[in-house]
């Protein structure tokens, strides 16, 4: 088969891998080809990221797995990352993390792995006081080139607080999905089902619209 | 579905000290100008918060010399790889928010860090301009969308009006032809987009066009449904239905970062002369921020070149 990471970016990809910390695995929830026209290709863009550094590794699932239920997932393909301890923080992707999302997908793992850039103190105050269960979706198309910034913050907020879930939603795979929430620009966030934030926010706005929820 | 994988990561970026050279902008006019003084030795950065700017908002260039066909976010790519391999620093994610000169230039950053500069590049390039009619903000991300490539995907098997009638917008129709069920062109006046790609429009069984017919007001409920517009020819005004519109009437320049510091036209163009100079010493300019008459990836380019060697020869001799 023919390789979705041409060399160029294998070898961009290996110098930053060379900064992961701690080991990643990553577990992708699958369903029948004839269902799932994306999650062969999610499949193999997953393994040959794997390949790329002896921190990372998979397992597969399928969606109607008791893991699945684990997890929440309710679509396929979607996966979830898992820390060195094998702990789940909540960082959730749903759809093929191509494109533009290759480059959310790459952030998720660097930081999952502990390499992670440090949010200003006082951010980091606000968000240790949030106590109800928050779930941030953030609706994107591959060819969205401001949408990965949104992805990553919800990625990114997930990971430090254990109340809120961040996951990404491929529009263009999940259609009908998209439609009951109304996305007709991306990236669209949706806060907890019903609060919403349009573009590409700073932290800051996020943290305002969960607060005031 | 065929899948590219797009790029853009933070590197860490030395700041301290003092650049010779310092562009405001990762677009083809900033990237090209880093290239060029680099070359030249000068110690060069290119702030690029959206790395190839709007080249990512572009699906297909034709019209830069050299490459056939090539999608914009690529041909960014292709740039990147040429700054890197002349080791061109490229700070990413972050705005410059002020600028001072004293002796030296003073960029603020948006996380508060400063950077010194000899000279610098105003290279903050354009956005998409508004249409400014009734409804426009109200169905911002309920069916009315400033970015095409980002958004077509959402509008499959709908109907879709595209507002414009220069090239991006005909390239937009082009495109979002493919994925929905109708796409209405809506433009005030005629056709000001490339000969080549109105042929390739009408390639397209699925466009009607209107010229001469204005938008006057975008209505709706929980989302946009249609909108209201004046046919010129016959000044009578009639409604069309979409659960889209597309808006590609043009850009303006992203000049808010200057205002009071170099001169501006009434447009808010950033004026400059021959040697891409502004009125501040020091300060040049290039691409779509300015006033050039023309706003393209070449132009741009082009214009980013000779602000480079101008500065450079500015640094020489001052
Ligand atoms: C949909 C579309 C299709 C197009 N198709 C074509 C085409 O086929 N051929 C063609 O020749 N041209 C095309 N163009 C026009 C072309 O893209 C522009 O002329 C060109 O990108 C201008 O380059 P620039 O470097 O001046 O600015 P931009 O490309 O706009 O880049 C501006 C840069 O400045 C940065 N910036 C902005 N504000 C700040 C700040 N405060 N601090 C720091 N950095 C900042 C941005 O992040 C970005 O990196 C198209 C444009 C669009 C929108």
């Amino acid at each position: 088969m023919e390789k979705m990471i041409t060399k160029d970016i294998e070898k961009q990809v290996k110098d930053l891998f060379k900064g992961l910390v701690n080991p990643v695995r990553i577990v992708l929830f699958t369903q029948d080809h004839a269902v799932c026209e994306t999650c062969e290709p999610t499949e193999q863009l997953l393994g040959e990221v794997v390949e790329l550094s002896d921190k990372l590794s998979m397992q597969i699932s399928p969606l109607d797995s008791e893991l699945a239920k684990q997890y929440d997932v309710t679509l396929a393909p979607a996966f979830v990352l898992l820390d060195h301890n094998g702990e789940y923080h909540r960082v959730k992707f749903n759809g093929i993390p191509a494109g533009h999302e290759f480059t959310s997908f790459l952030t998720a793992l660097m930081e999952m792995s502990g390499a992670v850039e440090d949010l200003p103190e006082a951010l980091l105050d606000r968000l240790a006081k949030i106590d109800k269960p928050v779930n941030i979706k953030v609706f994107v198309t591959l060819m969205c080139p401001h949408c990965p910034g949104a992805v990553q913050k919800a990625h990114k907020l997930a990971m430090l607080n254990k109340n809120i879930t961040g996951e990404m939603i491929e529009a263009q795979t999940f259609y009908e999905l998209s439609e009951s929430y109304r996305v007709s620009g991306v990236p669209k966030i949706v806060i907890n089902e019903t609060h919403e934030l349009v573009g590409n926010q700073p932290i800051e706005r996020f943290l305002d619209l969960i607060e005031s929820i | 579905m065929s899948f590219s994988l797009g790029f853009s990561f933070k590197k860490e970026v030395a700041l301290d000290g003092i650049f010779d050279f310092v562009s405001i902008g990762g677009g083809p006019a900033g990237y090209n100008a880093g290239l060029y003084a680099k070359r030249k030795g000068l110690r060069t950065l290119v702030i690029a918060p959206k790395k190839g700017g709007q080249l990512l908002n572009t699906s297909s260039v034709d019209n830069y010399l050299g490459t056939i066909e090539l999608s914009g976010e690529a041909l960014s790519e292709r740039f990147l790889e040429h700054l890197e391999h002349t080791d061109v620093e490229v700070l990413g994610d972050l705005h410059v928010t002020s600028i001072t000169k004293h002796d030296l230039f003073e960029l603020t950053l948006e996380d508060g860090r400063v950077i010194k500069a000899r000279t610098i590049l105003l290279a903050m390039g354009s956005h998409p301009r508004q249409l400014g009619v009734k409804g426009e903000a109200e169905f911002a991300n309920a069916g009315v969308a400033y970015c095409a490539i980002c958004d077509a995907p959402l509008y499959k098997n709908k109907n879709v009006i595209i507002a414009g009638g220069g090239n991006s917008a005909v390239e937009a129709a082009i495109d979002v032809a493919k994925i929905a069920k109708h796409v209405t062109i809506v433009h005030r006046s005629t056709f000001r987009a490339d000969q080549i790609l109105l042929d390739k429009l009408n390639q397209a069984t699925n466009v009607t066009i209107h010229l001469q017919t204005q938008i006057l007001e975008i209505r709706g409920d929980d989302r946009m449904r249609n909108v209201l517009v004046l046919d010129k020819a016959f000044n009578s005004e009639r409604s069309i239905e979409a659960d889209g519109l597309f808006i590609e009437i043009g850009n303006l320049p992203n000049s808010d970062l200057v205002k009071g510091l170099v001169e501006t036209n009434d447009r808010g163009e950033i004026v400059v002369n021959g040697k891409q100079a502004t009125s501040l010493e020091g300060a040049f300019a290039a691409g779509d921020v300015t006033d050039a008459p023309y706003k393209q990836i070449i132009i741009a380019a082009a214009q980013g070149a000779t602000a480079a060697l101008a500065a450079n020869e500015y640094l020489n001799t001052h």
